[in-house]
């Protein structure tokens, strides 16, 4: 194997929970709801996927343990949210407290356990292709499932009425109630589909990459999808661009140190950073009338009668 | 028949004034349930949280340092939030303020630098943070960039900008390579108020900084400007205000407290600059800006009492060997709670019979 | 609801009974701080095992609590001295980053006794107590030249602390015995926990042509990748040969236990007295999980190793030690470096071709 494809592989696998996570917060967004307790959705759904896994023998039955109590958590959001009219941003931060204090208890019960990691798929012929046959057809089923989803986010938000009545409700949701539709059921779907992302993410990391759960194991990665749906200026294309550039980033970071590259690895560290305010400014600048962003995101809706 | 939400014509003060009470309640029920699933005593855990921390002068003390840069964060956001502009990188400007001062206790540490150090410490930190500050809110009235996100994303910046530092430029000499500068010199530390005490000078100032936004929103022009930005922008916006100005302004003063903040704990309860420095201040100040309802009162008694939660936590966690993560779950439910019996104020449930979608009788 | 309420209720009169049935008055109580969840299984899981070890031993005289989690930043400081207020007599604070609040801490509260794990500061009622890890490296390094069929080891690392460095050092002084051209290529994580983030670097090292991996981070994330790909590893802090069982050579596990018990057992007889400690193989803090995965005339040397440090017949860092710039380093112990130098390391070894970061 190849130096560049094993590193095109371990950026695949390293951009996967970040892609998973992002996708569904785009949908939220794009609702206009932001929901910024992704971390807190992912640290359960990591500990309820080893959870669900451990205890069927089954990465699968795990994966749906992960989506279920991602969508669990996003329900508690919609109904302080959408129900109660409650700020989107404070909601957010208190989800993320929650979520970190219950997974610690939830994965309390599986310390120091193991499961099998989600097997690579092997397709005879196909993936003994050479460069591209590993990378292609070689990784675990998530990392393609994660980009099967991107299309399918892709295809629903601008091929289908629906997904043309969810940008509607983000952009304005007066006019969106205005015109007959439920603006509140239409967010509260979105933060469900953002939920069951985040849990699917978060269950990727012990049922993909690393065959246990620790407490805290997300480390961050909630957040830094946060960053990429602004990076990605709410566009699943770019989102794809941009959680393989995040995670070629990190892979990176550490192949420049295995060789010698002496660059202080914490600016390295904050370029991605630096590049979402930028792009941000930029696609902000570009456009008149203001951005990409979705109009409403992050205002509280409450129909008038 | 469907129970929805429905805006008051007017806020409800009788709801303002029961709305903790049930929000604790409530707490209170859902917390007894957990303890009785955990096997342990609600009603001594409940005491444990609620009435031990406040029934010994120790403790006291401690909920007052644990809350200072909480309250002091939490008001300068207030400020932002009341005008519409949504900082959620207080965390980043925490940090800056920390850097910023630091960085004359670094230089000026083995000299013999007068008393003059510790106030120009705190007076960069409060330009740093300031400045910090000023770049989402700079790109939102100049490009119209979501400052909400664009501050977020700086917070990280500032994280690695601090680790940077105390990794190399900063590390202490004789530390070992630890990340951590050396012990700021006494000049450049934060006095106690009591000797032998952790109550320190911070929270004096934080008492003066409640007080000044007081003022500085009921009893003059600007902070009337900020509260009709917010609460009415189109009649602001008739009224000749400068809503962008404003942005700039409340940013600025955000940061610059965040800022001082920051370098107060610094030179204050940690005593050198280190990673990990804040636990998470910048965003737990948000809830606390949102706990005490954007109000400066409000927000000082949001932030004791959040922070009695945190000492109540860790005797719990002592007293009656009460996991930390429960204490995580229980902060969750009840700023949920809170949040929530909050929206009542200006929100309240009604009964719908029709289906919403038929909506106009006449044209 | 009603009939959870009713259950609540009842639970609630029956630990209510218990709570005051209950009696722990004249018990010795001690404190431990830990800087990570007790289910890290690193660090502080290792400090935990040390800590309930102890309590099977002494545990009727005994009482212990912990607080977890307890950042390094503001609250540390309250986090000890709640302890200290809860009538603890004896707090093992388990990280570096606990240093100056534990001395400020036993400044205010001279009755009780501290005890602060990897740090150099001490005072007449605070000690310090660290593991000579360095100990357990120097035979991985045999090990490693002896197993590496590329020659050259990965070595994924936290931050450049004395610690870690000396960790390195002895690695390559160990492994140069075996092969004198062994490269090792080293990857700093910039954090002790990140599972992975320290899988992504296992990976990197592996691609990058290395066949054996170290690791001075704390999860076993490192391990399983190395099981995954076919390739060795040693574990770090604890036992991690479930997550390669046919990877794990040896793991240099942190075993505090005897130390807990002695200390506890000083404090209870009254004799405790401020030291330095720094235990090994000798002492068994630094205990070496079994040799696996190795041919027999391996794991025989690793063992002859073994005895031979314990023994202290050998020093892994006898002189001369030559530095990276080839000058050969100043020898202040006789035969061997002394402790301040090993405590104190910022150089690398001659075979080295990285630089120290921030240096």
């Amino acid at each position: 194997m190849g130096l560049i494809e094993a590193i095109i592989l371990a950026v695949l696998a390293a951009s996967t929970p970040l892609l998973l996570a992002a996708t569904g917060e785009l949908v939220t967004e794009r609702s206009g709801v932001l929901n910024l307790g992704v971390e807190g959705m992912m640290i359960v759904g990591a500990a309820c996927g080893f959870g669900g896994a451990w205890l069927s023998g089954s990465v699968i039955i795990g994966a749906l343990c992960g989506i279920v109590a991602g969508v669990l958590m996003s329900l508690i959001f919609a109904l302080m949210t959408l129900g109660l009219a409650v700020n989107q941003v404070a909601t957010g931060l208190a989800l993320t407290i929650l979520g970190i204090g219950l997974s610690g208890l939830i994965g309390s019960r599986f310390v120091g356990e193991k499961i099998s990691l989600a097997p690579h798929l092997y397709i005879p012929g196909l993936t003994d292709i050479p460069l591209i046959g590993r990378i292609l057809f070689g990784e675990d089923a998530f990392v393609y499932l994660s980009l099967a989803l991107v299309a399918g986010v892709w295809f629903f938000l601008y091929k289908t009425r629906a997904g043309l009545i969810l940008r509607a409700a983000g952009d304005n949701h007066a006019s969106a109630h205005a015109l007959g539709y439920s603006v509140l059921r239409i967010r509260m779907f979105a933060v469900m589909f953002g939920g069951a992302c985040a849990g699917l993410a978060g269950a990727y990391l012990p049922l993909a990459y690393t065959p246990f759960f620790i407490p805290g194991m997300t480390a961050g990665r909630g957040w830094i999808a946060l960053a990429l749906v602004v990076f990605a200026s709410w566009l699943p294309g770019r989102l794809v661009i941009g959680a393989y550039l995040f995670g070629a980033v990190t892979i990176l970071q550490l192949h420049a140190q295995g060789w010698g590259v002496g660059i202080p690895s914490q600016l390295m560290s904050a370029l991605p950073y630096l590049a979402t305010v930028i792009v941000l400014v930029l696609i902000s600048r570009a456009r008149t009338g203001g951005s990409t962003a979705p109009a409403a995101l992050g205002t509280v809706f409450v129909p008038d009668r | 028949m469907q129970l929805v939400l429905e805006k008051r014509a007017e806020r409800s003060n009788t709801i303002a004034l029961i709305s903790p009470l049930i929000a604790i309640g409530l707490t209170l029920v859902t917390m007894s349930i957990l303890f009785a699933i955990l096997g342990k005593n609600p009603i001594s855990a409940l005491g444990v949280y609620f009435i031990d921390p406040l029934t010994d002068s120790y403790s006291l003390q401690e909920i007052a340092v644990k809350a200072t840069p909480l309250v002091m964060i939490a008001i300068g956001l207030s400020l932002c939030y009341l005008a519409n502009a949504w900082n959620i990188g207080a965390e980043g400007q925490f940090l800056v303020g920390a850097v910023a001062g630091s960085w004359l206790a670094v230089k000026t540490q083995g000299t013999d630098a007068g008393p003059w150090v510790l106030p120009a410490m705190m007076l960069l930190a409060a330009i740093g943070g300031a400045l910090y500050a000023l770049i989402p809110a700079i790109c939102k009235v100049r490009f119209g960039a979501s400052e909400i996100l664009t501050s977020l994303m700086l917070v990280y910046v500032a994280d690695l900008l601090l680790d940077y530092l105390v990794r190399g430029p900063w590390r202490d000499p004789k530390g070992f390579n630890f990340p951590t500068t050396a012990e700021f010199d006494p000049v450049a530390a934060v006095p106690a108020l009591i000797e032998g005490g952790r109550l320190h000078l911070g929270g004096v100032i934080a008492l003066v900084v409640v007080a000044a936004v007081a003022v500085l929103l009921g009893k003059t022009i600007k902070g009337f400007e900020i509260r009709v930005v917010g609460a009415a922008p189109r009649a602001a916006r008739f009224g000749g205000f400068n809503s962008n100005q404003l942005i700039l302004l409340t940013f600025a003063i955000s940061g610059a407290l965040a800022g001082l903040a920051g370098i107060i704990e610094v030179a204050g309860p940690v005593g050198h600059l280190q990673p990990g420095i804040s636990p998470g201040y910048g965003f737990t100040a948000i809830i606390v800006a949102f706990l005490g309802r954007l109000n400066p009162v409000g927000i000082l008694i949001a932030g004791l009492f959040l922070a009695l939660t945190f000492i109540g936590g860790e005797q719990a966690q002592i007293a009656m060997k009460i996991p930390l993560d429960v204490t995580k779950v229980f902060q969750g439910i009840l700023l949920f709670y809170v949040l929530a019996c909050d929206s009542l104020i200006l929100y309240r449930f009604k009964l719908v019979f029709a289906s919403p979608k038929v909506s106009s009788g006449a044209h | 609801m009603k009939k959870i309420l009713i259950a609540a209720t009842a639970a609630m009169l029956v630990t209510g009974a218990g709570l005051f049935g209950a009696s722990a008055a004249d018990k010795l109580k001690v404190g431990f701080i830990y800087i990570g969840p007790v289910g890290d299984l690193g660090w502080t899981y290792q400090h935990d095992l040390g800590r309930l070890a102890m309590l099977k031993e002494l545990g009727d005289r005994v009482e212990t609590t912990f607080l977890e989690n307890v950042s390094e930043g503001p609250d540390s400081e309250r986090s000890i001295e709640q302890l200290a207020r809860a009538g603890n007599k004896l707090i093992f604070t388990t990280s570096f980053g606990y240093m100056e609040p534990t001395l400020k801490v036993a400044k205010k509260y001279p009755n009780v006794h501290f005890e602060h794990a990897t740090g150099y500061k001490r005072d007449k009622n605070m000690s310090t107590y660290s593991g000579r890890f360095y100990e357990g490296r120097y035979i991985q390094g045999i090990i490693a030249a002896k197993m590496s069929k590329s020659g050259v080891l990965g070595y994924i690392a936290s931050f450049p602390i004395p610690e870690v460095i000396s960790g390195i050092n002895a690695t390559m002084l160990g492994a140069q015995t075996i092969n004198p051209n062994i490269k090792v290529k080293i990857i700093w994580a910039n954090t002790w926990f990140d599972p992975g983030k320290e899988a992504d670097a296992a990976k990197a090292l592996i691609d990058q042509g290395a066949d054996i991996i170290m690791q001075h981070t704390d999860s076993p994330a490192a391990m399983q990748v190395a099981a995954e790909r076919g390739k060795l590893a040693f574990g770090q802090d604890s036992e991690m040969i479930k997550f390669g069982p046919k990877a794990q050579l040896t793991s240099t596990m942190n075993n505090w236990g005897p130390y807990y018990i002695e200390r506890v057992k000083a404090e209870l007889n009254g004799t405790w007295k401020s030291e330095d400690f720094w235990g090994g193989l000798k002492s068994k803090i630094v205990v070496m999980a079994p040799y696996t995965n190795m041919p027999d005339d391996v794991k025989k040397l690793a063992m002859e190793t073994e005895a031979a440090i314990t023994e202290g017949k050998l020093q892994p860092f006898k002189c001369p030690i030559v530095g990276q710039d080839g000058k050969e380093v100043e020898c202040k112990g006789g035969t061997h470096l002394d402790d301040g130098q090993v405590l104190g390391m910022n150089f690398y070894v001659k075979g080295i071709d990285e630089k120290i970061p921030g240096k």
